[in-house]
């Protein structure tokens, strides 16, 4: 079944069993956890999931209980597209060897900040260049959550960490937030995008055409989490939304190197007038709260030129045949 | 030996050696990553799998960190898995040997012994191996080319195992071993794939409820790898254990079991008693160092000197009880060690083989000699020192000092 | 955690995970819970997307939806994203 035949409605997805089961130990309103639920709707037949070492790992899988109706294996931090390549190959053999019992099996693999940005990098970039069958998920809260707020990669410029705080020298984290899009791009796989869960039926959609692929596919979700940004938890989906309207965040796909926006990105460019100051974004987020004083405000001022500027940049290169 | 089997001589090195027993052996997936002295074990099988030769799935992973865990990964899914590092390619793994070991995969990894940074070092000695000895891998060390041909074919029988269910590494010599050509006898393709037969899975209680083979698959989801907290990680631990305490018994019968399909056997598989049973004086050694120490102690014996040699080929698990047996009646024994531990009282090997033997109501005065660090020979002539020292502390009783170091420049 | 937790010779090898999340009730972390109006829910079926629990249930042939209060954790996602504002987060 293609993407084009994949027709799916709320009512679809709300009656499809949940492959992402509830009793894990989540944050209440973490984002993240909204994420794989959602993204775990879209599976499409055999899917053996494979996860780097994080939250989403964590909460789901503390002895002896689990949250995954799907074989899952996790083995350490930096090596998610290891695990599938591995998964890739022996499935490969098996098939070589006429030992395989399905036609296809799909494999995810999921990963936070740690095991994409920073320390899964190299192995992520290794199992793409091999050109293992796999899709690769990252669930962005823009931290190293599960230790405990630390700073990643991921981690946009001014926001407070453990490892980047607030102080009266320095305002928060320094460094901008490394373009792991943007990189997988440059790897000329046949599909990256970027997604939000708060846009699902667009979310759903790019995890069927990454799982359509016959390669390896990226995917990149922004997902808030309230814990370490200090957000209330019944905002995390709320912010997600706002991460696309302030284009902070914005969603697109990459068919073969060919960038479009998509539609809620698509919308804005259209209609700049609908596009939101990103101070209503940073608003109301703890890790952001040290920037909304006298001295730091041409900090607010830079993130907002920053911010024009990389969408500028994404339009011209949306735009380009 | 069954009559019907037939071998033949091939000109091989031990890396060559390696890579053949692992090709017949069926294996489903490699993920490796080359190192030196090790090139030759992947470029070989990638030669192969070039030729049609093998169905192996071969993936060149971009570290061996990312090599082991695509095989611990690969062994999950149900299938049997290769690799081979030495070195900083081992160390570079070493997160990911407790990982395996922990998940109880029965991965093969062959390990062409070499030395550690700083500084840097391309040739053989045992500290990569060494250093992973807590990692709950089996360890094999083998003498010659031959004995790590067969080695490899026996190692996918022990660590799959379903009582052992282990990562099993077999340790040859870097360079001394690995580069060097040897006759090798072979089995045919046949044979071999007879002798390692189809992998068998042991099984696990799901979270659905069901009993079914451990590994991934669709039909049967289950989760590997979980967080255990302070509550059940200790019990996990423990079944390693156990897994370790059957490897004993499996490496012995599986030695046996290979010697009656080829003539070859290696000392009970966990050790080799050479001329120790009447022996006064005794060296324990591992890996190639112990061919040239045999000829020795033959001049020895010649001699009138009743020397002997324990080769220690077994590692991991300890033979605890194989080494008091044939150690305890000795009057002096030296325990060679290629690597050093640094701050403590000699060598990984003197440290383990001294401790077997603390509890024996009698047992010889031991001393530890530090050799071939960094790939250095010893000579025959050197070696010899050693007996001529154990001659002596057989006489006296009195230990000059403990741990010495063969061939260094003071 | 268990009083009658297993030894180490009766858990399955390789910490293979026995039983499933399901049975660990998470519902009772909350500090308020979600109330609905059920004269303004138009079924739209938002809430039942965005929560991370999968605390929400549709029940098609009741034509509502349904909480599920030994999962919900109370983050009030729900009464957030709901368009119509049936829903209400009150102290439990």
């Amino acid at each position: 079944m293609t993407t084009q035949e994949w027709k799916f409605t709320a009512k679809d997805i709300a009656l499809k069993p949940d492959l992402f089961l509830s009793g894990h130990r989540a944050c209440a309103g973490c984002g993240p956890a909204s994420v794989l639920r959602l993204i775990m709707k879209a599976t499409r037949g055999p899917t053996i999931v494979t996860e780097a070492t994080g939250c989403m790992e964590v909460v789901s899988s503390i002895y002896p209980y689990t949250s995954w109706a799907v074989p899952w294996i996790h083995t350490a931090f930096e090596n998610a597209a290891a695990n599938a390549s591995g998964i890739d190959a022996a499935l490969k053999a098996m098939k070589k060897k006429g030992k395989a019992k399905h036609e296809h099996v799909d494999i995810i693999a999921f990963a936070g900040d740690g095991g994409t940005f920073d320390i899964g990098l190299q192995a992520l970039s290794g199992a793409v260049e091999r050109g293992h069958d796999f899709l690769f998920v990252l669930y962005d809260n823009e931290g190293y959550m599960n230790t405990g707020i630390q700073r990643s990669g991921g981690t946009p410029t001014g926001a407070a960490t453990t490892t980047t705080p607030a102080g009266s020298v320095n305002p928060g984290k320094l460094e901008n937030k490394k373009p792991i899009a943007d990189i997988m791009l440059a790897h000329e796989m046949e599909y990256v995008a970027t997604a939000t869960p708060y846009y699902w039926k667009d979310l759903l959609t790019k995890v069927r055409k990454g799982l359509e692929v016959e390669g390896p596919a990226f995917l990149h979700v922004f997902a808030p989490c309230p814990r370490g940004w200090r957000s209330d938890p019944a905002k995390s989906i709320e912010y997600s939304k706002l991460a696309v309207e302030s284009c902070v965040f914005p969603v697109w796909e990459a068919v073969n190197g060919k960038r479009q926006l998509s539609i809620p990105s698509k919308l804005i460019s259209l209609a700049p007038q609908k596009k939101r100051p990103v101070k209503e974004y940073l608003t109301g987020q703890g890790r952001f709260r040290h920037l909304f004083t006298p001295q730091n405000s041409h900090i607010l001022d830079e993130i907002q030129r920053a911010t024009d500027k990389h969408w500028q940049k994404l339009l011209q290169k949306c735009e380009q045949p | 030996m069954q009559k019907n089997v037939k071998q033949e001589t091939l000109g091989l090195n031990g890396d060559e050696a390696v890579a053949y027993a692992a090709k017949q052996c069926d294996v489903d997936v490699v993920a490796a990553y080359p190192i030196t002295p090790q090139t030759i074990i992947v470029e070989k099988f990638s030669e192969y799998v070039a030729n049609g030769e093998t169905k192996t799935e071969f993936v060149c992973t971009e570290s061996e960190h990312s090599a082991l865990t695509a095989c611990l990964a690969a062994s999950a899914t149900g299938v049997r898995t290769f690799t081979a590092s030495a070195s900083a390619g081992l160390a570079l793994m070493h997160e990911i040997l407790f990982v395996t070991s922990g998940s109880r995969a029965p991965v093969v990894m062959a390990i062409a012994n070499r030395a550690l940074s700083s500084p840097l070092n391309i040739h053989g000695d045992h500290s990569d191996s060494m250093a992973a000895r807590d990692s709950g891998w089996i360890q094999i060390y083998v003498e010659n080319a031959q004995e790590a041909y067969d080695s490899i074919i026996q190692a996918f029988r022990i660590a799959e195992d379903t009582n052992v269910s282990l990562p099993i590494l077999v340790g040859l010599d870097g360079f001394t071993l690995s580069h060097t050509l040897e006759n090798v006898i072979v089995l045919s393709d046949e044979a071999v794939r007879q002798f390692v037969g189809e992998r068998k899975i042991p099984a696990v209680l799901t979270h659905e409820g069901k009993t079914v083979p451990y590994k991934l698959d669709p039909d049967n989801p289950m989760t590997m790898g979980p967080i255990a907290l302070q509550n059940y990680y200790f019990e996990f631990k423990r079944q390693q254990e156990e897994g370790m305490k059957n490897a004993l018994k499996k490496i012995g019968e599986i030695n046996d079991e290979y010697a009656s399909l080829t003539g070859r056997s290696y000392g009970n598989g966990l050790i080799e008693n050479y001329k120790l049973d009447d022996a006064e004086i005794a060296v324990v050694c591992v890996g190639s160092t112990s061919g040239t120490i045999k000829v020795i102690v033959d001049k020895l014996r010649e001699e009138g000197i009743k020397a002997g040699l324990l080769r220690l080929r077994t590692f991991r698990p300890l033979p605890v009880e194989e080494l008091r047996k044939n150690l305890k009646n000795i009057k002096a024994a030296a325990v060679m060690d290629k690597s050093m531990s640094f701050g403590g009282l000699g060598g990984a090997v003197f440290h383990e083989v001294r401790h077997a033997l603390y509890d024996e109501p009698s047992h010889p005065p031991i001393i530890n000699y530090i050799y071939g660090l960094g790939g250095r020979d010893s000579s025959p002539s050197e070696l010899r020192k050693i007996f001529d020292e154990l001659v002596q502390i057989a006489k006296t009783g009195q230990i000059a000092s403990q741990v010495r170091y063969l061939g260094l420049r003071e | 955690m268990s009083r009658n937790e297993k030894g180490w010779k009766e858990i399955s090898i390789g910490g293979v995970t026995s039983k499933s999340s399901t049975s660990f009730m998470t519902g009772d972390w909350k500090t308020y819970m979600p109330i609905i109006d059920l004269e303004k829910c138009t079924v739209c079926l938002t809430c039942v997307t965005f929560c991370p629990d999968g605390a929400i249930r549709w029940r098609p042939e009741l034509g509502k939806i349904e909480f599920d209060f030994g999962f919900c954790k109370g983050c009030g996602i729900c009464a957030n994203e709901c368009p119509t504002k049936a829903i209400t987060m009150k102290m439990e």
